[in-house]
């Protein structure tokens, strides 16, 4: 698994309609004015293709920030 | 005898609704989320306009081109999920405004995203039974009258459209046998509650069903469950072609193009992107149309013919899958 901060840079890759600097491991993500529900798809696909561990929509409504979301992934390999 | 896909018409809405009137009702959203869907304009049907009146025209704008003798025509295929009346079929009343013979037959049949490739197959088999040489196959959507005026998402993603298709017998090439496959427990991931038998007519109460992004629905409207549609669409459809690539004891490589039902663009990047087909192979047609639902593969087969992408002898994977859970999957040699 890689560290919070690659896997920041590959999800910011993926979610690139948010304007540079405003998505870090600590932003709470869903208070972001361009969160949509392309961002959820993009994120669940991301985590599959990118590291083979299945989200559900629930899973992400329990993440706040990507380091939420990063420390799930750690629990899940 | 085998079948093949001789050829192909459509019909539109008159009403193109674009990005611009779009963000223009939507003022407050933010530009570069929903694009990544790959849509830029769609087609929508305004309340006169009906599934089969588009059908109708598709099918007359074929036979004109082909100056085709109606009474050539051995049977008639309304797919859609838009029924003019409960009773007769609408099949049996466009048989009647296109001026087939009386020993055409004429059906309905209502199948979602995956319907085009149902569709195909019936035809085929009429085809192979040897008493049908030449079958009309028509679909039709105006899904975008049963989305609710709120609900963003979707109101970006989905656009209407018909067309008309000609299967008839071919001494060369043709299609391989289908493969098909249904589940049932994605009933509610892509569903229209009201309207019909178990729940007749429109609540005018319905309450709203509102997702945590603002988008609004109720039981009257469509209800996607957009995550849902993605796990299944995952799941099934990178398994399903390599199945049916090995069936066919051919290896992905030996397919010339792949043309798949078009829901939305990201989505069918990370099919092609899984299956590992070249983007050369694959083909991209939703910008100028949306998800058109049933209609969606034939316009991709025109997008890519009319790109040079398509030519006579390639061998084709044609793939439909979507609401119900339902797929179907063929090969044509073109």
């Amino acid at each position: 698994m890689d560290s919070l901060e690659i896997f920041t840079e590959k999800l910011l890759v993926e979610l690139d309609s948010f304007p540079p600097e405003s998505l870090k491991p600590d932003t709470h993500y869903r208070q972001l004015p361009e969160w949509s529900s392309m961002h959820v798809l993009i994120i669940i696909a991301f985590c599959e293709t990118e590291y083979g561990i299945t989200v559900t929509g629930e899973d992400l409504r329990g993440c706040s920030t990507l380091r939420d979301l990063h420390n799930l992934l750690l629990t899940r390999q | 005898m085998p079948s093949t896909i001789s050829a192909w018409e459509f019909a539109f809405p008159e009403r193109i609704y674009s990005s611009e009137d779009f963000y223009g009702e939507f003022p407050a959203l933010k530009r570069g989320n929903l694009e990544k869907t790959g849509v830029l304009q769609r087609y929508v049907a305004s309340e006169g306009e009906h599934g089969s009146d588009l059908a109708f025209v598709a099918a007359k704008k074929l036979m004109e081109n082909l100056q085709l003798d109606p009474s050539s025509i051995d049977y008639l295929l309304y797919l859609s999920c838009d029924l003019d009346y409960y009773a007769p079929t609408t099949a049996g009343i466009l048989h009647h405004r296109l001026g087939l013979k009386s020993s055409a037959g004429a059906l309905d049949l209502v199948q979602g995203c995956s319907g085009y490739l149902y569709g195909l197959q019936i035809a085929d088999a009429l085809a192979q039974s040897g008493t049908h040489k030449r079958i009309l196959l028509l679909t039709a959507s105006v899904l975008t009258k049963y989305i609710h005026p709120q609900d963003k998402g979707n109101r970006f993603l989905f656009g209407d459209a018909a067309s008309a298709t000609l299967i008839e017998h071919t001494s060369q090439g043709g299609f391989a046998p289908f493969l098909m496959g249904t589940d049932g427990s994605g009933a509610e991931a892509i569903f229209i509650k009201n309207g019909r038998s178990r729940y007749p007519g429109i609540d005018p109460n319905a309450p709203d069903i509102i997702d945590e992004f603002g988008n609004i629905t109720t039981d009257n409207h469509l209800q996607m469950d957009g995550l849902a549609v993605f796990r299944f669409t995952m799941r099934t459809v990178p398994e399903l072609v390599n199945t049916y690539i090995s069936q066919q004891q051919l290896k992905l490589e030996d397919i010339d193009l792949f043309v798949f039902h078009q829901p939305n663009q990201y989505l069918n990047e990370l099919l092609r992107k899984k299956l590992e087909i070249p983007e050369e192979r694959f083909i991209h047609c939703i910008e100028n149309y949306g998800n058109t639902v049933q209609n969606s593969i034939p316009l991709a087969l025109h997008h890519a013919a009319a790109t040079g992408q398509l030519r006579k002898g390639m061998r084709v994977v044609l793939c439909g899958f979507g609401s119900g859970f339902s797929w179907g999957i063929t090969l044509l040699q073109y």
